[in-house]
């Protein structure tokens, strides 16, 4: 009798209040996508973003490395040098001898996908501990960016 | 044994009845039906459906929240100072609340309207008024910030504000006290009321693209007490109407004083006549003084300009300008439906909500069926511009909204409740309780041609016993019902910031997309920005020390500065350098009598500190930025006055010691 009445109650319960349900919709843009479900078609070697394939001509492009400089000094210098000496992230010396150009240029412009995915920046998280924020850095700037790179790393 | 087992059959089924009462109703302090947490329910990490702009009342300031959910979502401060967001403290937004009188720190923000096209709300900008130095504020819906403040010669209380015409094409300000007008002599005995003070109605240009405020015409009015207005729409576009007190012109105890009179007044202004008189060079000039500030989101600088002239029209003299139409008794609310073929004044004394036609009140204008004249303002035969009466709604009408069905909502402030009625046949359809005495409500879309009709708001006066008690000072409320049914139905209440007022409810969708996210650095012409760290340094120029300051996840530069001595003033011009969302750096300097700053992504903001103290002085990032963010961090040395510590600033280095020894 008495467990009669306990599921009656459980019964009553339930069908007078109902259980609450929300009929709003889920916000259009997330920033920060699923971590794992994606990572098997991750590619470490191109990144993850807009670049497939980056033209690089043999010798450096002058104009395009003083714009890249001047992209560099308004959002990277914070944090990044241009030795190998470490800052808040990691010196620039040997970055495009370590990186392809796709995958630098990827990051630049899509930080957050790739620090959730990518094994040597999850490495160097643990070392730096300050995600490389999204400096909103168009594809243009990206290019000038990696050619002010490479200009660094021509350096003698 | 037996007797145990009926005791325990006994308490199960009271333990059943009772958890089956409490989701039910159970008297009028339990109005609320089960459905109702489903209702307001808004999952975690889920947007609301609809944005709430509420009037911070004596805050000064405006809110934000999301409905159904009631979750507050931002205090953006509009006439009041706000230390935690450096509103009216740094020197960028100091000259917002410049006014003829100096800067002011606070006021009371009592109305809230969106901009509109077509009597439909555009997402654009967002307008409040100032009650106690009258001012109109207009606040940017991209960056969710005052972005424009433009303060009112001739008046005294804005409280007729600030009410849009359908177009955006102009808002309104009608002086709660009537007063002397600025250039005349105003010290004059108080009661001469009658013969020297007067009521003065602003008309403010807002241009289309920028909205851009421009104090476009006064009208000059009988000095009565000017209370609320509201603009036609469709059919009656073109005019406007105000509500009046103290049409006996006391000025005294105006409690008795202003209530000896069965009908007191509608005004209805014709502005497109006043456009026709303005152009025709009808408008008299007049000396005055006021404030007009604007916030540019380029340089991140508000400017105040002071301006000295204003074109006033004369009511009295310019026919077909301004008709009265007497209205029951002390009218507070003038609302207008969404075909604007109806308007509603509330007579906060009177027994029956008398609901006007407009078609009604042309026919009389034209056969000019008027039973006098007050101060040369004809007045107009209530009987001939009534459409009808409500009768026997409730005690102290104030406020009218509509849905989308055809219903009119009004809020009763004496006997606590709203009542829904049809605006075609003038009958009650429901009531409900509001706790407790509820003064302004709003529908959402409740003032523009298409209400949405699926939520109304209901902003109380009194809370009483409605929130665990703090004290002597309770919390403000509004309380949300679902009128979407034939039956208004209470569904939440939540609290408020300030006292609430008028507010308004706009779809997510048309302001949520346009939402900035953050500044772009390469657009940012302060004059002060550093716009990397190579460009950062400090710069004496007498007694001024300027700090080109620099921030970043997780360092400011520089971070450590020398030579700074008691005397001087030092500005630290803050740049914040992230270019991503939702990361603002705080700054913080020991001693400031200031406040902090809080600088968006790609924005320069200035900290003026003034040290009177010799010695070390910390600042550091308010905002929790980073996993670093405890040592974003820095020192100031502060030496005596007429010291020879050199000016030097570092980052990264330190410096070898003066004295030689390592």
């Amino acid at each position: 009798m008495k467990k009669i009445l306990g599921s009656l109650t459980v019964l009553i319960l339930l069908y007078a209040c109902g259980s609450p349900e929300s009929n709003t919709t889920a916000p259009s843009d997330s920033q920060t996508t699923a971590t794992a479900a994606n990572k098997s078609d991750y590619d470490p070697e191109r990144g993850e973003g807009k670049f497939t394939h980056v033209e690089v001509s043999p010798t450096i492009d002058e104009a395009k490395a003083t714009d890249g400089e001047k992209v560099y000094t308004a959002k990277c210098s914070s944090c990044h040098k241009t030795t190998d000496e470490k800052l808040v992230g990691p010196g620039w010396k040997g970055v495009t001898n370590r990186f392809k150009a796709e995958w630098i240029m990827n990051f630049a412009t899509n930080p957050d996908p790739m620090i959730d995915k990518d094994p040597k920046i999850q490495a160097q998280l643990e070392i730096c501990l300050v995600r490389m924020p999204n400096q909103n850095i168009s594809d243009e700037d990206a290019r000038n960016v990696y050619e002010f790179m490479r200009k660094n790393d021509a350096k003698k | 044994m037996k007797k145990l087992r009926l005791i325990k059959i006994g308490f199960s089924t009271f333990l059943l009845l009772a958890l089956f009462g409490s989701c039910k109703p159970k008297n009028s302090s339990n109005a609320v039906s089960a459905d109702a947490a489903g209702k307001v329910y808004v999952a975690p990490g889920k947007y609301d459906e609809f944005y709430n702009f509420v009037s911070g009342g004596f805050s000064g300031q405006m809110s934000v929240y999301g409905l159904p959910s009631g979750r507050l979502l931002r205090v953006i401060p509009v006439f009041s100072v706000d230390p935690e967001k450096g509103y009216g403290y740094s020197e960028e937004s100091k000259p917002m609340l410049n006014t003829s009188h100096g800067i002011i720190p606070w006021d009371d923000l009592h109305h809230v309207q969106l901009s509109r096209v077509g009597g439909e709300y555009d997402g654009k900008w967002a307008f409040g008024n100032a009650n106690n130095t009258p001012r109109v504020a207009r606040i940017d819906l991209t960056t969710f910030r005052t972005a424009e403040i433009i303060e009112l010669p001739n008046s005294a209380g804005n409280h007729s504000s600030p009410f849009l015409t359908e177009n955006t094409e102009y808002v309104v300000a009608g002086t709660r006290f009537s007063v002397p007008p600025d250039d005349k002599n105003g010290d004059v005995p108080i009661n001469t009321y009658k013969e020297n003070f007067k009521g003065t109605l602003s008309f403010i240009s807002v241009a289309k693209e920028d909205g851009k405020m421009e104090l476009a015409f006064q009208i000059e009015a009988p000095g009565f007490n000017f209370d609320l207005s509201r603009a036609g729409k469709g059919v009656s576009h073109g005019w406007f109407f105000f509500s009046t007190y103290n049409t006996e012109q006391a000025n005294t105890l105006l409690e008795v004083n202003a209530s000896q009179k069965d009908k007191d007044f509608i005004l209805a202004v014709n502005w497109k006549k006043a456009e026709e008189y303005l152009k025709a060079g009808k408008g008299k000039k007049q000396k005055v003084r006021y404030a007009h500030n604007t916030y540019s989101d380029v340089t991140h600088t508000a400017t105040s300009e002071i301006k000295t002239e204003v074109i006033v029209l004369d009511a009295k003299e310019l026919k077909d300008l301004c008709y009265f139409i007497p209205c029951p008794k002390s009218p507070h609310g003038i609302d207008v439906s969404p075909t604007g073929e109806y308007f509603v004044g509330s007579g906060k004394l009177a027994a029956t909500i008398p609901v006007f036609a407009y078609e009604k009140m042309m026919k009389a204008i034209k056969a000019k069926d008027f039973i006098g004249e007050f101060d040369g303002i004809p007045v107009l035969k209530y009987e001939s511009v009534l459409y009808g009466e409500v009768k026997k709604p409730g005690l102290g009408p104030l406020h009218t909204e509509f849905d989308n069905k055809g219903n009119a909502y009004t809020s009763f402030f004496v006997s606590s409740e709203i009542v829904k009625w049809n605006i075609k046949d003038l009958k009650i359809l429901d009531r409900v309780p509001t706790y407790y005495s509820v003064g302004h409500l709003t529908v959402a879309g409740g003032d523009t041609k298409t209400p949405n009709g699926k939520y109304l708001v209901a902003y109380n006066k009194i809370t009483k016993d409605r929130y665990l008690p703090t004290g002597p000072e309770l919390t403000q409320s509004a309380q949300l019902y679902d009128i979407s049914g034939d039956k208004m139905q209470m569904i939440l209440d939540f609290p408020t910031i300030g006292e609430p007022h008028y507010a308004q409810i706009a779809p997510a969708d048309l302001i949520k997309k346009n939402s900035l996210k953050f500044f772009k650095l390469e657009d940012n012409k302060h004059k002060y920005a550093a716009k990397g760290e190579s460009t950062t340094k400090v710069v004496r120029q007498g007694k001024e020390v300027h700090v080109y300051m620099t921030s970043i996840r997780s360092h400011f530069s520089p971070d450590n500065i020398e030579g700074v001595k008691i005397g001087d003033d030092v500005y630290f011009h803050v740049t914040n350098l992230e270019q991503d969302w939702d990361v603002p750096h705080g700054f913080g300097i020991k001693g400031a009598a200031t406040a902090e700053l809080l600088i968006m992504p790609g924005e320069t903001q200035t900290l003026k500190w003034t040290p009177n103290k010799v010695g070390i002085v910390p600042i550091y990032c308010t905002d929790f930025c980073s996993a670093l963010h405890q040592e974003m961090q820095g020192y100031v040395r502060v030496s005596p006055a007429g010291s020879n510590v050199p000016l030097t600033y570092s980052l990264g280095t330190n410096m070898p010691k003066a004295d030689g020894k390592k």
